[in-house]
């Protein structure tokens, strides 16, 4: 399950599980998934609802833990991390954005991008300047002392990928991050993901449950399917298409 | 996160909320406040009485007998022998080595006589006890007529209103005595104005008394002589141990004689109530003289008898008691135990002192835990207004744990946000407090001025008090963050983002 091209893994699974319980049952979210993404590349994970996409991004995300397998980023065993560790592998190693944004209303845009230097602990000196890059990267400097809700849903995200450069993550793990927003500010959001990969070299994991927007971002795609990995291939693949 | 950001944080979170977070703020100073008012009111009482009891001198003072004197006292020590050994005579090199002792302010004996005193041809018996310079801070000296004593051994007396009354009373006849004034008075003495009083301030009075003299040595005259001579000469009573002391060795063979003098004194004031001038002496005392005075016209005492009564009488003048004073009555142990070191018996009040503690601590508890009753109620404030933070705030907090906070940071923050309503609501405790204890002390003197009392303070609001209450609020604030700060961090990032 190696990547397209000869860089190192950035995202290591094998075998991984992840079962929940509900009620007196047990759900199988995942159920032994084994993929190998490589730095720099930028892979979609696709599949239904339910299918298990989510759960794995979460999981690459340190925000869970599988309940078996053995899951790395960068050759680092996140099954084996403290929760501390955990926590700052959230702040350093991946950065995040969401469907629904997830800024915080009550702050500006400068403050909602500095809450992860807060949290990394990062002098206080280097923060606005820091703040400023990661919010000229998207367009949105003009914009600092706004707060969410005077702007726009594009910008909205634009702001939340800021708030996921600003630690400047090796890994930007986006969920959905066009399924609040029109077409015109989807390809606006994916042509600025795109551009970041190319310009940080950061290796960014989409979860989208649309093809075309899919086939057009990633160079590979990722079919999951009741929790296993149904296929994998480039955009076109006919096994990636049979099953999409 | 660095401190400084957790407290940005908390103080946004609080100020977003801030109705909601200022009431809760204000149960918290409520309870603080009444904590605070509560205490000080037993500080308050605590001080005064204290101050009461400093004042009279009662426990920070020590009588001192000689070993042979207050038999009984102190079975123990006698049962054990330790003082049939050691009768330390209570003299003149005694009180200066006690006076020596750390600690010691003052010492100074215990005079008391029975006599005559004659004010206006009238002579009247009556009981006349010496007072020291200290005794001025006493209570009864605030409203007297008149003033204290102008010097030490001023040529002065202070009356107790009683025998100024008995003064002041038509004359039956001339030379009347008058029934000792113990215990509670007999004679119906018609009442006084305020200007009679007055009008006796300045007057004279004369004391009638007799004067210990050494008499002359055993060598240049007998004992019958010296008896005859002073008869003679001085017509005055005469009395010698001497017979008495003839078993023993010649060099302890003494004697004195007791002169019959008078001394014009003049009336420095009259109070209403006796002070504590003694530790045995004051009681029912109705003259008092400044004590170096007394002691300068070497009286003859009740005591002074008894030395003529001893197998071994004193070679040298010595004091039936003498009253030492300590700057703290904590010290009043430690001087006891040296005192009794150094041969001499000693007898305090400090037992009383100790119950008086104990008391006041049982006071300051049941106040203490009334007060806190508003400050528990204000703590399940905090609780609440906490635990709707988390419900509404669910979807920040999966956000932060998302950016990269550990349940630590999360927890952490809801306890700074619990710390700050702690803080700010104990600092305005605390300041709603001592406004309470204002009014409450200015309401209560303008009922003692209205009763023609002096002014005190009821309610007192020391330094321990101020940072206690706050550390305390702080305290039971972050307390009351546990359970909040618990829950939040336990929220699951995953189904928070994907639900809210």
């Amino acid at each position: 399950m190696a990547g397209g091209n000869g860089a190192p893994s950035a995202i290591r699974a094998e075998n991984v599980c992840r079962l929940y319980a509900m009620g007196d049952s047990v759900v199988n979210a995942l159920d032994g998934v084994s993929l190998d993404v490589r730095e720099g590349e930028r892979v979609a994970l696709v599949g239904s609802s339910g299918s298990g996409k989510s759960t794995l991004l979460h999981l690459i995300a340190g925000l869970d833990r599988p309940t078996s397998g053995t899951l790395e980023t960068h050759g680092r065993n996140l099954a084996a991390l403290s929760p501390e560790e955990l926590a700052a592998h959230r702040r350093g190693t991946v950065g995040m954005i969401f469907q629904a944004f997830h800024l915080l209303p009550r702050m500006t845009l400068e403050e909602n991008v500095e809450l992860p230097l807060r949290l990394a602990e990062v002098p206080r000196a280097d923060r606005a300047a820091r703040v400023r890059e990661a919010l000229e990267h998207v367009g949105l400097a003009g914009r600092a002392k706004h707060r969410p809700g005077e702007l726009s849903g594009g910008e909205q995200q634009r702001a939340a990928i800021a708030r996921a450069l600003v630690n400047r993550p090796s890994i930007l793990l986006a969920d959905e991050p066009t399924g609040n927003l029109d077409s015109r500010n989807g390809e606006e959001i994916m042509r600025l993901i795109h551009s970041l990969n190319d310009s940080l070299h950061m290796t960014v994991v989409l979860v989208t449950h649309e093809r075309k927007l899919a086939a057009s971002f990633a160079e590979r795609i990722l079919v999951l399917s009741d929790g296993r990995l149904a296929a994998e291939g480039r955009p076109g693949d006919p096994a990636v298409e049979a099953l999409r | 996160m660095k401190a400084n950001d957790l407290v940005e944080l908390a103080g946004r979170n609080l100020r977003e909320s801030s109705f909601r977070n200022s009431l809760t703020t204000t149960g918290v100073a409520v309870g603080v406040a009444s904590l605070v008012a509560m205490l000080s009111l037993g500080a308050g009482l605590q001080g005064l009485v204290s101050d009461r009891f400093a004042r009279s001198g009662l426990f920070n003072t020590i009588g001192v007998f000689t070993a042979r004197d207050m038999r009984g006292m102190e079975r123990s020590e006698r049962r054990s022998g330790v003082l049939e050994s050691n009768t330390r005579p209570l003299d003149e090199a005694a009180r200066k080595e006690i006076t020596a002792l750390p600690n010691v302010i003052e010492v100074y004996p215990e005079v008391r006589l029975l006599t005559d005193v004659t004010f206006e041809g009238r002579t009247l018996f009556t009981s006349v006890s010496g007072l020291s310079p200290s005794a001025r801070q006493n209570e009864a000296f605030e409203k007297m007529h008149g003033k204290f004593f102008s010097e030490p051994e001023a040529e002065e007396a202070i009356l107790h209103v009683d025998f100024a009354r008995d003064l002041l009373a038509p004359a039956n006849t001339p030379g009347d005595s008058f029934p000792l004034p113990m215990g509670p008075r007999t004679r119906s003495t018609p009442e006084v104005t305020d200007a009679q009083l007055d009008s006796l301030v300045g007057k004279e009075i004369v004391l009638h008394y007799g004067e210990r003299m050494p008499a002359p040595a055993p060598s240049e005259a007998t004992p019958r002589a010296a008896n005859r001579s002073a008869r003679a000469q001085n017509a005055a009573a005469h009395s010698t141990a001497a017979d008495s002391a003839e078993d023993d060795s010649a060099g302890d063979t003494v004697s004195f004689s007791v002169v019959r003098r008078e001394r014009r004194l003049r009336i420095a004031g009259i109070i209403d109530t006796e002070p504590y001038a003694g530790i045995t002496a004051s009681a029912a005392s109705r003259v008092f003289l400044p004590v170096g005075l007394a002691e300068k016209l070497h009286p003859a005492q009740a005591s002074n008898l008894r030395d003529i009564m001893q197998a071994k009488p004193s070679a040298s003048e010595n004091y039936s008691a003498l009253i030492v004073r300590v700057n703290d009555p904590a010290r009043v142990a430690p001087i006891q135990d040296a005192l009794k070191r150094m041969g001499f018996r000693t007898f305090s009040l400090l037992d009383a002192t100790k119950s008086l503690r104990r008391v006041f601590v049982i006071l300051d508890l049941f106040l203490a835990i009334f007060g806190s009753v508003a400050l528990v109620v204000a703590s399940l404030g905090i609780v609440n207004t906490l635990v709707m933070s988390v419900l509404e705030r669910r979807r920040e907090i999966g956000v932060l744990k998302a950016l990269g906070a550990s349940d630590a940071d999360v927890k952490r923050l809801f306890f700074v946000e619990a710390g700050v309503m702690g803080t700010v609501g104990g600092a305005f405790g605390v300041l709603l407090g001592w406004l309470i204890g204002r009014a409450i002390n200015f309401g209560t003197n303008i009922y003692l001025s209205n009763q023609d009392l002096p002014h005190e303070t009821i309610v007192l609001l020391p330094l321990w008090l101020i940072f206690g209450a706050v550390a305390f609020a702080i305290g039971v604030s972050l307390l009351s963050g546990i359970y909040p700060a618990a829950r939040a961090a336990r929220l699951d990032p995953v189904q928070v983002l994907r639900y809210e």
